[in-house]
């Protein structure tokens, strides 16, 4: 006997991430889901921006590591409070996981909370974790072939960081492909060449970030 | 590996289900799956033989209808599939879409044997 169910598989994650969208619009703070490959440079460009913007936001950060404290451990040296997400083994985070641990931060004393999810370029973009918007990194030496082979992430971004802009010349890296590829899918996408090791392009982004961030503790 | 959490959703989506029904036994759950998301069936049918282990819905076949990534143009009206993310009108060339098909993931319905 076949029965109607029509129910959705991904609600168990929606519901989580709607609440958590409702709690921090209450309390006038940004989420921001910050996602890449290992070794993209989340972490250093989160300290950059942390740095570049902690005079004017005040930031909270959520490290997401399969295990280990190392990056949480460098982040809590810039006097911000962190806390630290293991997975145990998950390959990206879900809405409850950060439902569960927003109670460590006093959310009256913050503008916005940073997210670096789990290094994986596929399954961190299915999961909503309640966020304002999202930010993607690729690096110069991943390959300009990324966002034909991970659509899902580079479509549901608002921005992506071309990290590593200084390592261009020593790679066959064309960046116009990139671009064109990520406005093909998400024309609306923001892209910003960036070197977090030499500074170039940080300006512009942290110039969008802040606007962005604005934008969502006033809305 | 995201599978697995989504597997479990099934799981648990069908079992609820057939539980409001007194079902004995879940043989088949069929799965309606957008091309926009990112889910692998062959996966989805191996986690699901673990995880539903001990459970009447053992052993049921996970049925998968692909349903195709498709928008209308904003522009000229017309609908357009969207062939590999690609977001753009077949008919003229537009960006200004809104997506109608193709991010669906939902439990259609079960199979079951009361």
């Amino acid at each position: 006997m076949e029965i109607k169910v029509v129910h959705q598989i991904m609600e168990w994650n929606e519901d989580h991430s709607d609440e958590i969208k409702a709690k921090l619009r209450e309390k006038r703070v940004c989420l921001v889901n910050i996602m890449g490959s290992p070794g993209a440079g989340k972490t250093s460009v989160i300290t950059s921006v942390i740095k570049a913007m902690s005079d004017k936001f005040k930031i909270g950060v959520i490290e997401g590591d399969i295990a280990g404290r190392i990056d949480a451990e460098h982040m809590k040296r810039l006097g911000v409070p962190v806390v630290q997400l293991n997975t145990d083994g998950a390959c990206h985070i879900e809405a409850m996981s950060i439902e569960n641990i927003l109670p460590d931060f006093d959310l009256d004393e913050l503008d916005v909370i940073f997210v670096e999810n789990i290094g994986n370029l596929v399954c961190p973009a299915e999961f909503n974790i309640g966020e304002s918007f999202r930010v993607a990194l690729l690096s110069i030496p991943e390959g300009d072939d990324k966002v034909e082979k991970y659509p899902l992430m580079f479509q549901t971004t608002d921005a992506l960081i071309l990290n590593k802009y200084d390592m261009i010349e020593y790679f066959d890296f064309d960046a116009e492909r990139v671009i064109r590829g990520a406005k093909e899918i998400n024309p609306d996408i923001d892209v910003f060449k960036v070197s977090n090791k030499t500074g170039a392009g940080l300006s512009e982004f942290t110039a969008w970030l802040g606007g962005r961030i604005e934008e969502s503790i006033n809305a | 590996m995201h599978e697995l959490s989504i597997t479990q959703s099934i799981l648990n989506i069908a079992l609820s289900s057939a539980e409001n029904e007194h079902a004995k036994k879940i043989n088949k759950i069929k799965i309606t799956l957008g091309e926009m998301t990112g889910c692998v069936p062959q996966y989805i049918q191996e986690y699901f033989d673990i995880v539903s282990e001990g459970t009447i819905a053992h052993g049921a076949k996970l049925e998968f209808d692909s349903i195709p990534a498709s928008a209308k143009c904003l522009d000229c009206g017309a609908e357009t599939r969207l062939i590999r993310f690609r977001f753009r009108c077949e008919h003229c060339g537009s960006q200004k879409l809104k997506i109608v098909s193709g991010r669906e993931f939902l439990v259609d319905s079960i199979d079951i044997d009361d």
